[in-house]
């Protein structure tokens, strides 16, 4: 398939996640985030800078990246408005390292209608500009650059009074010039996705696109955990007490529904069977364990063995197509297939109400501090880094040291931290790729962090193939 | 002026629509220069009739359409509304969703009862001339704004008959602006906050804003006058009580102690004064803000205006030239060259023009000859009535629209290179 060889739209969304994961972890715009991002970025091979000649191609590629991007992330709420913010945040720390010499010309070619005053303008009316702008104390305005614009362009400066009217106009300084440019940009990113959203359909019987798109928005940069690198390892009375130790709060609460009610529907038999899967269980064991649980539900053997084994092998890649499914990642858990009454799949942090994933919480004895740290991340859609916090709590450490993407990492690193650094871990999975052996360095670590990612797109390019050659 | 009996009303309607009412020059204002298709075709107007019988989605097809029917149905009240994407009494056949209001004049209401609780002298739908010093000083703080810090240039101000006044910005621009940017204008303008529950309406933080120091400029001019001798809100100790509940209460007592000493509110005041600089000066006092006198007379003096009025562009608001059925006064327009001098109580009702009508008709029968056509009888008519005066203020206004809409025009023909 010729287009797989396209498939360079991964850097812009590994772009993006990064941008993300780091937005949490470390307050935007202070150096730390800033130079962070940088790294982060300079070793995705992004082009962030402003415009040169000779990155062109490099520029192109990533336009059409955003573009798809914009297709895959279009289609619902959830992946818009995640999609904006990593936008938004993106754009507010290019802007931001732009050097002053370039900032009229990236107005001009915006076209936004911004226009630096001049010197004698800005004498003019030093002191009205001082006195309207909260950021400016007793401070000349030499240094500054302000701008004007039609003052219906700054209405969440102007309403609050927070900057300066004359004849139509507002006179803003450069600060505050950022955060008009980023409205107008969210408004007209969002109108965008609205209308892309209206023309999928057509779009969506491509079917040269449609794989692309749907595993796109559900895609995953990391490590995918499907290697049964610690095959047998586990057995299967340390599950319990496994549980509560080492597995994430999702994880925790499928297998406590499944020992008390002797049944799990179908979304929480794969989220769950294919976590087990993922640290380790063999089929045999997994087969076991599933029916020594339905049967205690007054299950008839013989109907386990005719309607779930089956799938249990299925998922084992032992039927059918034999495609070695693999475990879900958090991202695939929060955005699709949420929970019903009667289900207990999903992502706790994501599908509890709040009420309830207090108790929860209480009832796993996590301190009152910590339980209100993880409400106000959930309160701000940080779903995986409640889950992070999570961590911190059971395993009694202040940095988890990782960013957590995938159920059976957090199983990995919990199990890393009990056992003193002899871990089950997992290699990642590419034969023919030359890959150095993982370090057992925290995967924080900018370069196994981009080992992983990369190891991982050759590992989606490859099952895409395989999907198209069938 | 002849008292007002609102069960002549019919009577007197009718004369005033069929003689007295400016059709022509209310035309020529909201056409617009008829510039762009339609436009006073897609006017709503709604009428309320007798017996408040109240209709909605009223539009006409030219001046004279309007007249017709302004004549037979005798509104006691004329609103004007939006123009919409379609013409309003068709809106039944248009598509579900498809009606939608698309521009309007950016219009401010301000009302006395929204005072009550800083005038001494009425309350409720009473105004006096003690207290009109509010809508002139509004007036001027508004209009001040309007004009310097948001370059609007056509500003029309309107007496609304009985209790307050009304604004129209009818800048081709102001028309298009979207709820948001109306909402974001009238909170530009606030600064009084908080309803009967909250006592101390005004704080000012550290820095004083443009606006906001010149608002408080205009203030000044009127304060002594206004407050300290006609609301006399430092008479007794009713009175002053209700503004030492503004100040901080370390300085309360001593206040208390002074104000009794004095003999009236001007000296009261002073006294204000002193101690209010001297609180800021003194201590990180969190409840003792820098500007504390500036809050009082804010509070007592700044505009107050319903942004309900303001921010929808369907909304509905009160005609100019409408008769107010209470009162029987003639919502007039305001010469902002002669706002000092503006007296509510002089506005012509429609009962004492409709009389000087009768007055001046019967003696000029006397030379008029048949052969006089209708509408030549009309256009003198208003203006031998006290109408006359506001009607050409009306017409000051419209000039300057037609000014600018030329310029405009001149503009886009240059640009265009049309000759």
């Amino acid at each position: 398939m010729e287009f797989t060889g396209k498939l360079r739209r991964m850097p812009w969304l590994a772009v993006l996640k990064s941008v993300e994961n780091l937005g949490v972890s470390y307050v935007k715009g202070t150096e730390q985030y800033q130079s962070k991002l940088e790294n982060e970025l300079r070793k995705l091979k992004f082009s962030y800078r402003e415009s040169l000649e000779d990155e062109y191609e490099p520029r192109r590629r990533d336009h059409i990246s955003h573009f798809i991007l914009r297709l895959a992330y279009c289609q619902s709420e959830d992946l818009r408005r995640w999609f904006i913010q990593q936008e938004m945040d993106l754009l507010r720390f290019r802007f931001g390292i732009l050097p002053k010499d370039k900032i009229q010309d990236f107005l001009k070619d915006s076209h936004l209608q911004f226009e630096a005053i001049s010197d004698k303008e800005k004498t003019l009316r030093e002191k009205e500009i001082i006195a309207s702008s909260p950021n400016f104390i007793g401070v000349k305005l030499e240094q500054e650059s302000i701008y004007k614009i039609p003052f219906a362009d700054a209405l969440d400066l102007f309403r609050g009074r927070k900057v300066y009217l004359e004849d139509g106009f507002a006179y803003v300084p450069l600060k505050d010039i950022v955060a008009i440019i980023l409205n107008e940009f969210r408004a007209k990113l969002s109108k965008a996705l609205a209308l892309t959203a209206r023309s999928l359909p057509a779009v969506q019987s491509d079917e040269r696109l449609q794989p692309l798109l749907n595993h796109l928005s559900h895609s995953y940069t990391g490590q995918d955990y499907s290697t049964q690198g610690n095959v047998g390892k586990i057995s299967l009375d340390q599950i319990d007490s496994l549980s509560t130790k080492s597995f994430p709060p999702c994880m925790r609460q499928l297998h406590k529904a499944l020992r008390e009610n002797h049944h799990l529907r179908h979304g929480g038999r794969m989220q769950y069977g294919l976590f087990l899967k993922g640290i380790g269980l063999t089929l045999e064991q997994a087969l076991q364990f599933w029916k020594q649980e339905f049967i205690k539900g007054k299950m008839d053997p013989d109907k386990f063995d005719k309607g779930y084994s089956y799938n249990i092998r299925h998922s084992f890649g032992k039927e059918g197509r034999r495609t070695d499914y693999t475990p879900f990642s958090c991202l695939k858990i929060i955005l699709s297939n949420p929970p019903s009454h009667g289900d207990y799949h999903g992502c706790p942090f994501r599908h509890s109400d709040p009420e309830l994933l207090k108790q929860k919480l209480q009832s796993y004895k996590i301190s009152p501090g910590g339980i209100s740290q993880i409400l106000d991340l959930v309160k701000g859609t940080h779903y995986q880094v409640a889950c992070q916090k999570y961590f911190e709590m059971i395993h009694n450490v202040d940095d988890c040291g990782f960013s957590l993407n995938h159920p059976n990492q957090f199983f990995c690193e919990s199990q890393r931290i009990l056992n003193g650094g002899k871990d089950i871990k997992k290699e990642p999975i590419q034969p023919e790729t030359s890959q150095p052996k993982p370090s057992i360095q925290k995967t924080k670590d900018a370069s196994s962090a981009l080992a992983s990612l990369n190891s991982s797109m050759e590992m989606d390019m490859k099952e895409l193939e395989d999907y198209f050659n069938e | 002026m002849e008292t007002f009996d609102p069960t002549e009303l019919p009577e007197l309607l009718k004369l005033y629509y069929r003689r007295l009412f400016p059709y022509s020059q209310y035309y020529r204002w909201l056409n617009y220069g008829g510039v762009i298709k339609n436009y006073f075709q897609h006017r709503e107007f709604s009428f309320t009739l007798k017996d408040d019988i109240y209709i909605r989605y009223q539009s006409f097809n030219n001046q004279s359409d309007l007249e017709k029917e302004m004549q037979k149905m005798n509104p006691y009240k004329i609103d004007i509304g939006a123009v919409y994407s379609h013409r309003p009494n068709q809106h039944n056949t248009v598509k579900l969703g498809a009606f939608q209001a698309q521009e309007k004049e950016l219009v401010f209401d301000i009302d006395m009862t929204d005072y009550d609780d800083v005038r001494r002298c009425c309350s409720s739908a009473d105004i006096c001339p003690k207290c009109w010093t509010l809508m002139t000083m509004a007036i001027r703080i508004i209009d001040r704004a309007l004009e310097e810090d948001f370059g609007f240039k056509h500003r029309l101000w309107v007496y609304s008959g009985r209790r307050g006044v009304h604004c129209w910005v009818c800048d081709e621009s102001v028309r298009k602006l979207s709820s948001a940017v109306r909402s974001g204008i009238v909170e530009y303008l606030s600064l009084v906050k908080g309803g009967q529950d909250v006592k101390k309406k005004v704080h000012l933080s550290e820095k004083i804003h443009p606006f906001i120091r010149k608002s408080i400029n205009i203030i000044n001019k009127y304060f002594e006058d206004y407050a300290l001798v006609n609301q006399d809100i430092l008479e007794n100790k009713e009175s002053w009580d209700k503004i030492l509940a503004l100040v901080p209460e370390t300085i309360r007592d001593e206040l208390q102690q002074n104000f009794q000493k004095s003999h009236s509110s001007l000296q009261r005041w002073e006294h204000l004064k002193k101690a209010a600089s001297k609180c800021q000066n003194n201590i990180k006092n969190d409840k003792c803000g820098p500007w504390l006198e500036w809050e009082i007379m804010l509070q007592y003096c700044f505009p107050r205006l319903d942004i309900n009025v303001s921010k929808g562009i369907n909304h509905l608001l009160k005609s100019p030239f409408s008769v107010h059925p209470k009162t029987g006064r003639i919502s007039v327009p305001i010469d902002l060259h002669k706002l000092d001098e503006f007296d509510p109580f002089t506005v012509p009702t429609i009962s004492f023009i409709c009389h000087e009508l009768d007055a001046i008709s019967t003696n000029e029968d006397k030379k008029e000859n048949e052969a006089e056509s209708d509408i030549k009888h009309r256009t003198r008519d208003y203006k031998k009535t006290s109408l006359a005066p506001y009607v050409k203020v009306f017409e000051c206004f419209l000039e300057n629209l037609d000014k600018s809409r030329k310029g405009e025009l001149l503009k886009k023909s240059d640009l265009q290179k049309d000759f």
